[in-house]
């Protein structure tokens, strides 16, 4: 897949765009006082304005409205002194009303940037998104196929929950990004993970991924340098940071295959496969659906008055890159230590173990080595991990206290992982008990050198290195559970050898 | 007290409070007359009798405790069946809402209900409120009580003639075209359009949104004006509704003076299409009002000319929107459900069946007004000539207090007449849509019958947004004048059924 990619990139350049659907933290909908939770039994967070019950008419959401104009500000936007909802219309069984309360052509929030750094092997390299505009909108309900596999195709009914439905959603929609080069994928997902941040820094949303809360739409196309620009694709519904760049990359694959066999890329929107990565076509865009805008006669225009966004401006917190230029130095380390971690969504639950008492090198360590690893391995978001801030600190202060080896801590976090309860509870089922005690492991010891008379022979000799074997057998002997530094003492004592 | 259902709401509203008669007894006359006439007149869609004396012995309670201080306390009204009724059918003439019940109530009918006004039932109306004669009910026509084989007027003719017929004091209608003014005039009744966002549109099924308002049909202008106090004010639900204080509508109507008041008669609303009775009449109230002390001046709005067919790019575009929920999934009739439809199916096939061709023509217009390259050249540009409509009126009233035409061009035709012949129906409206175009409020009133056929004949006022008060000032001066020539209301004319 590497060479494949990489053979993509000696021969055509990207265009990537993002349309990104946030749903904002408000207590209550869009257009209606009902509550935005997530969840709840179908159908109970619901009234007559987001069912769509005849005669029924919205009005707006005022904390929405500023949640929207702080994104805005926080993106470098112009707020716009007027706008007006729009009526989306197409026919569809999850939206009460048969057409969406949106903006069209005047959207609240206009012209801004978002710098983004990507790491390279030849330092942090930074980007700048152009925005093109954010606007706010209200969800459609949720439909729930049932009688099949989950899915609209085999499925005998479908049944509607409009719970979600009017939740307020901003959308984020960037110009075309430009000059990204083989970097388009990870400029994609370091954008949507900035966005991300920067909606929680603002407190707007705490953006639950696998809840669904965050959903990008993901367009791409591909040109021979000096050439017009590609037709583009639009892949619908990209649901985690990982699935966006997975998205890009396999898009641009795709791409480039066709447009090497001499055939056309259809402009369509396009469908990701989380479980394999690669796009479906969806409907074709060349004959593009007409949603009829107009603009939505039940609502008043929105015109913020100056005094009102600089209020809010007031308001903004201390933005993500500004916070994480803060945190290097705090912590003392490299700009591609910082973007890595970065990169692995590592810095949010970083800052929340050092907060709940951990040692910001350890909490480092965890979540940029073990847990990310497990992480990959599981296909899944850092945050996604059962692991939280206080097990860190437990863990860490079992290490400490010599209670718990670095591998046994190892052996916890897979416990904790596989829902096998506290961090306690999983050391005393997993029987982790560090061997302290001098004469169990000298004898342990004993029994190595016995098996490998040699060794003994080389270490005395001079060749401390070969100590290393020995240290091997003791653990393996104790199931992992000494003190590998420890024994290698105890050994070297036993045969008399100082280093 | 006599003959209960010939009395104004006014005087019934009076005799309630001082308990000469209880709001059951008024109920009970009221329904004793719509279980005698209504078979014929057919205003109404649903009554529940045994619901309105419940509701007007309630009330009556807590008169008698003195729970209630209210001008229309104990008081019958019937209701337009656009609006949502909690648990009571709501149908809006159509067939694809057979059976509804709504789960909450309009903020009209909560205001009425806080006021101690008893419902009725809901009045008959075009599907929708699209027509200007009661025939595109998918229930049936209602007939008028001047006449049973000719039109009520619509989309409103259930409830102007309910009133006509004295099977009610007082109706809500509401107006998008002209649908509470025309059923008036045709009627020999009053009624009001407000300005809009004068009264909420929260739980009013919504036609044309922007051109939307309801507005009070009673036998005089002092009952409007009473009614009107009744449901204006702003609604937290409805934020198009205007958020200011309700003037005092009542002190409006009981200052009939218009001396020193500049009365407009506009230059493109009389003449060619109006009949001759109409216009004789509409003249006679010209001198009236003259004698009466105003200034008769000839204005001139030269974009009316326009109005007609702005309305029927908006009316349309902003109706195919509205009425894209009756699609069988949540309310109403459900057509062809079965294993083997789809949605898209289902949907089709009760719309099909749900929606009457009335309905299905402006829904038809509507799509194809707001499709994408047609947008400006319709949608846009109607919108352009609603603000030249608005502007001419700014100049109009820069000139003079009031504007004043027919209400309608003709009085009410006969049932079938002109039901293949949309533009013609459409033509009935041309009077009253300019006002609905640019937001300001009217008052249709009757002057009289037209000598040729014997039917009533109406007077359009027309004041600036806000100034609804002028309405009910011009509109009492004008009709005492006539209750002194005629020596009673017009309606007291209209046979006894």
């Amino acid at each position: 897949m590497t060479t494949e990619y990489n053979a993509v990139i000696t021969e055509f350049d990207p265009i990537i765009g993002l349309e990104t659907h946030i749903e904002l933290g408000t207590k209550s909908k869009m257009f209606c006082s009902c509550s935005a939770q997530f969840g709840g039994e179908p159908n109970t967070f619901v009234c007559p304005v987001c069912l769509g019950m005849p005669g029924s008419m919205p009005v707006v959401n005022r904390v929405a409205v500023e949640s929207t104009i702080r994104m805005g500000l926080a993106l470098n936007c112009s707020i716009v002194p007027w706008c007006r909802f729009a009526r989306k219309n197409y026919f569809y069984p999850d939206m009460p009303k048969n057409y969406q309360i949106s903006q069209y052509d005047e959207p609240l929030c206009i012209n801004g940037y978002l710098d983004v750094t990507v790491a390279t092997e030849n330092g942090p390299q930074v980007f700048r998104v152009e925005i093109e505009r954010v606007h706010m909108e209200e969800d459609t309900g949720k439909l729930l196929h049932a009688g099949g596999a989950g899915r609209i195709h085999g499925a005998t009914h479908s049944l509607v929950d409009y719970n979600r439905a009017g939740i307020p959603l901003i959308e984020v929609v960037t110009k075309p990004i430009l000059g990204t080069g083989v970097l388009a994928p990870e400029v994609a997902k370091a954008y949507v993970a900035e966005l991300r941040d920067l909606m929680r820094a603002l407190g707007v949303s705490d953006v639950r991924m696998e809840e669904g809360s965050l959903r990008c739409d993901v367009n791409v196309s591909l040109s021979r340098p000096g050439e017009e620009w590609g037709t583009r694709t639009e892949t619908k519904n990209v649901n985690s940071l990982r699935s966006v760049e997975r998205a890009v990359r396999t898009e641009m694959i795709r791409q480039a295959d066709r447009l090497r066999a001499g055939e056309r890329i259809i402009q369509e929107t396009r469908h990701f496969n989380e479980e394999t990565g690669d796009t479906t076509s969806g409907r074709s865009k060349e004959q593009a659906e007409d949603y009829r805008y107009f603009p939505e006669p039940d609502l008043v225009p929105i015109a913020p008055s100056e005094a009102w966004i600089e209020e809010l401006r007031g308001t903004l917190p201390e933005i993500p890159s500004v916070r994480r230029a803060r945190l290097q130095i705090d912590w003392g380390i490299s700009d591609f230590d910082m973007q890595s971690l970065v990169n692995a969504g590592a810095l949010e639950l970083i800052v929340a173990s050092i907060d709940a008492g951990v040692q910001p090198a350890a909490a480092r360590k965890w979540w940029t080595g073990e847990l990310t690893r497990v992480a990959n391995e599981r296909h899944c978001e850092l945050g996604d991990l059962t692991v939280n801030a206080s097990d860190i600190f437990e863990i860490e202060g079992l290490i400490s206290a010599g209670d718990l080896t670095d591998k046994m801590a190892r052996s916890v976090f897979e416990g904790l992982l596989d829902g096998e309860g506290s961090v306690s509870q999983i050391v005393s089922q997993r029987g982790l008990v560090v061997v302290n005690d001098d004469a169990s492991l000298i004898a342990a010891i004993a029994t190595a050198l016995a098996d490998s008379p040699d060794i003994a022979e080389k270490i005395q000799g001079g060749k401390i290195a070969a100590a290393g074997s020995i240290v091997g057998a003791v653990m393996k002997a104790t199931q992992g559970q000494a003190d590998a530094a420890k024994v290698r003492t105890l050994l070297l004592e036993q045969l008399g050898v100082t280093e | 007290m006599n003959d209960l259902i010939r009395q104004s709401a006014a005087t019934l509203a009076g005799a309630i409070a001082r308990k000469e008669v209880s709001s059951e007894e008024v109920t009970r006359a009221h329904l004793e007359r719509i279980s005698q006439v209504d078979e014929r007149v057919h205003a109404f869609l649903f009554v529940d009798p045994e619901a309105s004396i419940a509701r007007a012995r309630e009330v009556d309670q807590q008169l008698a405790k003195g729970a209630l201080s209210s001008p229309l306390a104990g008081v019958p009204i019937a209701l337009k069946d656009l609006l949502a009724t909690k648990g009571v059918p709501t149908t809006c003439g159509s067939r694809i809402l057979e059976g509804w019940k709504p789960p909450y109530n309009a903020t009209i009918v909560n205001k009425l209900h806080a006021a101690g006004v008893v419902s009725l039932g809901k009045t008959n109306m075009d599907e929708f409120a699209m027509g200007s004669s009661t025939e595109h009910s998918g229930y049936g026509p209602t007939h008028n009580p001047w006449d049973l084989e000719r039109i009520p007027g619509g989309s409103g003719g259930g409830s102007a003639a309910a009133i006509a017929s004295f099977e009610s004091p007082l109706a809500i209608g509401t107006d998008t075209g002209g649908s509470i003014r025309q059923p008036a005039a045709v009627t020999g009744t009053v009624g009001v359009k407000p300005t809009y966002g004068g009264v909420s549109r929260y739980g009013i099924v919504a036609l044309a949104s922007s051109l939307d308002q309801a507005g009070p049909c009673a036998r005089d202008v002092m009952d409007t004006a009473l009614l009107h106090s009744v449901i204006a004010g702003h609604d937290p639900h409805d934020s198009t509704s205007i958020n200011a204080p309700v003037p005092d509508f009542v002190a409006a109507a009981l200052n009939a003076d218009v001396r020193g008041m500049k009365i407009g008669v506009i230059k493109e609303l009389q003449g060619e299409g109006f009949q001759s009775g109409v216009l004789q009449r509409f003249n006679q109230s010209l001198e009236i009002l003259t004698e009466l002390g105003a200034e008769i001046v000839e204005v001139s709005c030269p974009h009316f000319e326009y109005a007609l067919g702005a309305y029927y790019l908006i009316l349309p575009s902003e109706a195919s929107s509205n009425l894209a929920r009756f699609d069988g999934m949540r309310f109403g009739i459900r057509v062809d459900d079965g294993d083997d439809r789809s949605v898209e199916e289902v949907m089709s096939a009760t719309r099909e069946k749900g929606f009457g061709a009335e309905v299905k023509r402006r829904i038809m217009l509507g799509t194809y007004a707001l499709s994408s390259g047609y947008y400006d050249a319709y949608y846009g540009q109607a919108q352009r000539i609603r603000t030249l409509i608005t502007r001419d009126f700014v100049a109009a009233f820069s000139q003079v207090d009031v504007l004043v035409s027919p209400t309608s061009p003709t009085t009410a035709f006969k049932i079938g007449e002109k039901l293949d012949d949309p533009l013609a129906m459409y033509l009935n409206d041309i009077a009253t849509i300019p006002v609905n175009l640019a937001g300001n409020c009217a008052m249709s009133l009757p002057i009289g019958l037209a000598p040729e056929d014997g039917l009533p004949v109406g007077l359009q006022i027309i004041a600036p947004a806000m100034a609804d008060s002028l309405l009910y000032q011009v509109g009492s001066a004008l009709e005492s004048a006539l209750i002194d020539r005629w020596g009673g209301l017009l309606i007291s004319e209209a046979p006894s059924l």
